[in-house]
């Protein structure tokens, strides 16, 4: 694996990982811009909107059918937030040219394509079409409100959106129904100008060319992007304490079998100099992976949940922790998972403990440069942040890791909010019409 | 006993073939320059294998033992958990179930040949007590309910309800909160020992590794003698037609989904199976893929939206074409379905669009191959049907146009689709 990473034009860096082992290639464009309220819902949008039609393939139709020609190549829009960035752009996928029939090349075909896609798209008058801006609204505007079917990631969103209220993190990705809405094609079109000429753009590609190559690829594709002043006043808030002193309480009522607990902390005090290795390795022993403390004492021991584990924010300095559990088990689900957090800060951690943890955290690492998604996603992320290790070099400094270090993530965080789904209370008329069609009975012999 | 070397060109990987004495199947992938190992110990068996005959005698199991058993695989007579003593070797261990396999899997990167030991033992150690399968009521009951608040999952059993009149693959593979109660250490014990022999498994590995070592540590792991594999009853055949064609659901979605179904007739397994489930799918893809004249038709007003997907899924002794996502109108998608295949039953298909089709194929493969996971674990089920996934590429060169037609004339008419909705609201 060879790594590069070099500005091609004003503001527009790519990352260059040459890299044999594969049998596709990819490459992805991503606009970073900050996080807000405002711009979320349009700087989202603005991919999918693309994505529906070029100057040279003018609908959605006879984009897909050039994917197809092009040996089932794959360009996709990619809309992502790091920290309170949010990446917005393409990622692609198409097969290396080795295994094409022999004389067939797709890699400067894709890469061109994806540049097209972001630079040329269908326009009358020097606008969006309005019909493919007003019906990529409203799928956005669907997607938007499809949160709400998943109820795991739905607890976290809103448990987030409640703790970070004051923050620009409590806008998703996708931003918010209300600020999409109002988005017509003259505004879009518009920021789409706007953003091409500002936005820092990271460029990643992995795969059998090398730098040269597709530096010259990329060179000639991007002559046409007009550049102005980069925007480069983009980053995270990091906020080190809880808003009040003990922790804010929100419920929240639905029609569901299961109720969902989520519990959020600041990281605190450790993000003023963050030690990023000992905060994966607390994770992981907290509730990142099966041998974690939850895993073991909620689930395993208490069997109270299917799930219950820990996720971490490092560009934003939160932990969470979800669990889906009975109602009726909230207050006994709750005190455990404060428990559990209670016993690493009083230090109680064993040699294995901190070694599982440490193989699990540098096993995952070690496993990035086997996928190329993990990769991208790897060194986006430190583009993004201005870090310059690789995985590997991040898995060496995990395996210095301390039982200390760990506590001293555990002393810092400091709870902000608790959030529950759960059920709506059963109402008289509603029971019968709201029961589950019948179980079928079992019959015969049991073995 | 030397394993069989077999080369394809087409996606350049070299695959190892092997039969342990006691029967087990191995398959093995070497992967140059990768740093991660991936292996996966497979069972032919999963929730829909509830009536089973063994040594002459018929057993009937509840609803979920599949599932359940693969949960409690992981204790260890010594109080120890085979997910813990994984993971402390650096593993990341999971297992699942489905309609008609189980697979346990680790990943890793380090002490593969101790984790792969590890993996062989646990898979063959069953070790339960009335306490530890009691115990995991609880989390199952949980997982249970998680999937009764997944649409998804609600929509994908309403419409196997409504396809099937009495195949098991009707049931939820992780059973009820009723049947789960029912299983005992006995049940877990009695369907260990019917389905977990090597005979009727499947080990599949990919990595940086030495096949012939491979094959010798599953000989050195496991049981040496061949055991007798059971029948699976599965009942009558069901006919082609759906129970019943329509029915919805009422959940807190945002916007209403829907699936359309149709079963299929299920070839013999071998080869014949492959390539109708190559051409299911590239006929889907046809119909309704990305390029098709339909979803964009559908797409473009506002009928149907990036979450649509078409394909054909297949079990044991079932195959069931399925087209679905988010629609504010379920049932405009299913008139204009049946409308056009109506169309290419008249004019056919288009030439061109067929030969892309195909074309695209060649990356999708080539995707396929780069994920350790999907391979091994495509490797071994298509083993249970009696095919080699890594064949791909040349049954999908030999499938015809004229195939396709077929499929599609056949399989879609209207009297074989079922349209299941989840939306929110009451009716």
């Amino acid at each position: 694996m060879e790594l590069s990473r070099v500005e091609i034009r004003q503001g527009v860096w790519l990352t260059h990982l040459r890299e044999d082992k594969f049998k596709t290639a990819c490459f992805s464009v991503n606009l970073l811009s900050q996080l807000s309220r405002e711009t979320a819902s349009m700087n989202a949008l603005i991919p999918f909107v693309l994505r529906r039609g070029t100057t040279g393939y003018p609908d959605m139709e006879a984009l897909n059918a050039r994917f197809e020609e092009l040996y089932g190549t794959v360009i996709e829009p990619a809309v992502r937030r790091i920290g309170e960035v949010q990446c917005c752009g393409f990622y692609a996928s198409f097969p290396e040219d080795d295994f094409l029939p022999s004389g067939e090349s797709v890699l400067g075909d894709a890469l061109g394509l994806t540049l097209e896609m972001l630079l040329s798209p269908r326009t009358r008058g020097g606008l969006f079409l309005p019909a493919y801006v007003d019906s990529e609204r409203e799928n956005l505007l669907d997607l938007i409100a499809s949160r709400v079917n998943n109820k795991r990631a739905y607890a976290v969103t809103r448990c987030l959106e409640e703790m970070c209220c004051f923050e620009d993190f409590a806008v998703s990705r996708y931003g918010d129904e209300e600020s999409c809405r109002s988005i017509n094609y003259k505004k879009l079109s518009r920021h789409y100008k706007t953003l091409l000429q500002e936005a820092p753009i990271e460029l990643f590609y992995c795969g059998r060319a090398p730098l040269s190559r597709v530096r010259q690829m990329l060179n000639a594709l991007l002559a046409t992007l007009p550049r102005g002043e980069i925007n480069t006043d983009i980053g995270t808030d990091i906020r080190m304490n809880a808003l009040e002193e003990q922790p804010r309480y929100t419920e929240e009522e639905m029609d569901v079998a299961q109720a969902n607990l989520v519990i959020g902390w600041r990281l605190g005090e450790c993000m003023e100099d963050p030690d990023f290795p000992a905060l994966y390795v607390f994770n992981e022993m907290y509730g990142g992976s099966t041998s974690s403390r939850l895993f073991l004492n909620v689930r395993e021991k208490l069997s109270l949940c299917y799930y219950a584990s820990s996720i971490l924010d490092v560009r934003k300095g939160l932990l969470l922790v979800s669990s889906g559990i009975q109602e009726k088990n909230y207050d006994t689900a709750k005190d455990e998972i404060f428990a559990q957090l209670e016993a690493l800060r009083q230090g109680e951690i064993t040699e294995e403990d901190l070694e599982t943890a440490k193989a699990s955290v540098i096993s995952d690492l070690h496993s990035v440069p086997d996928t190329q998604g993990a990769l991208e996603s790897f060194f986006l992320a430190q583009a993004v942040t201005g870090a310059d290790y690789g995985p590997r070099e991040l898995a060496e400094l995990v395996s210095e890791v301390t039982a200390d270090r760990v506590r001293a993530i555990a002393r810092s965080v400091e709870c902000d909010q608790i959030y529950l789904l759960k059920a709506l209370p059963p109402s008289e008329e509603g029971a019968e019409a709201a029961e589950p069609e019948e179980a079928v009975p079992e019959e015969g012999d049991k073995a | 006993m030397t394993m069989l070397k077999k080369d394809y060109p087409a996606t350049g990987d070299t695959l190892y073939i092997g039969t342990a004495a006691n029967g087990l199947r191995i398959r093995v992938l070497p992967k140059k320059g990768f740093s991660g190992f991936y292996a996966v110990f497979a069972t032919d068996y999963g929730g829909t294998y509830r009536r089973f005959r063994l040594d002459g005698r018929v057993h009937d199991t509840p609803a979920g033992v599949a599932h359940y058993l693969e949960h409690k695989m992981f204790d260890l007579p010594d109080g120890d958990n085979a997910l813990t003593l994984l993971t402390r070797n650096g593993a990341d261990p999971n297992a699942f179930t489905s309609s008609d396999v189980t697979c346990y899997y680790f990943h890793c990167t380090r002490l593969f040949e101790e984790n792969l030991r590890m993996l062989l033992h646990f898979v063959s150690t069953p070790y339960f007590t009335a306490e530890t399968v009691q115990k995991e009521q609880g989390i199952i009951g949980q997982e249970i309910h998680m999937g009764e608040d997944n649409p998804g999952n609600a929509n994908y059993y309403q419409l196997l309800k409504m396809l099937y009149r009495h195949h098991p693959i009707r049931e939820k593979v992780i059973g009820t909160v009723e049947s789960i109660a029912e299983i005992t250490a006995e049940t877990l014990y009695a369907c260990h020992a019917a389905f977990y022999t090597p005979k009727n498994m499947v080990l599949c590995v990919a990595g940086d590794v030495d096949p012939e070592r491979i094959q010798a540590i599953a000989e050195e792991e496991l049981p040496q003698e061949e055991k007798p594999v059971p029948e699976v009853l599965f009942g009558e055949a069901e006919d082609l037609l759906p129970a019943e064609q329509r029915r919805v659901l009422n959940m807190p979605v945002a916007s209403p989904q829907f699936l359309i179904g149709a079963k299929l007739q299920p070839a013999e397994k071998g080869s014949a199976l492959f390539r109708q489930q190559l051409t299911a799918s590239l006929s889907m893809r046809l119909l309704a893929g990305p390029s098709s004249p339909f979803y964009n038709r559908l797409y473009s007003s506002g009928l149907l939206n990036r979450s649509f997907d078409a394909d054909a899924d297949f079990s044991t002794g079932v195959g069931t074409v399925i087209l679905g996502g988010e629609s504010r109108d379920p049932e405009a998608v299913l008139k204009a379905l049946e409308e056009e295949v109506a169309r290419i039953g008249r004019e056919g298909l288009d030439g061109v669009l067929f030969e892309r089709a195909r074309r695209a194929g060649i990356g999708s493969a080539l995707r396929s191959m780069e994920d350790f996971d999907d391979v091994c674990v495509s490797l071994a089920l298509d083993e249970f049907d009696g095919f080699c996934y890594l064949d791909y590429p040349a049954v999908m060169a030999s499938i015809e146009k004229r195939d396709c037609e077929a499929f599609l004339a056949e399989a879609l008419q209207p009297e074989r689709l079922a349209l299941s909705v989840v939306k929110a609201g009451k009716e």
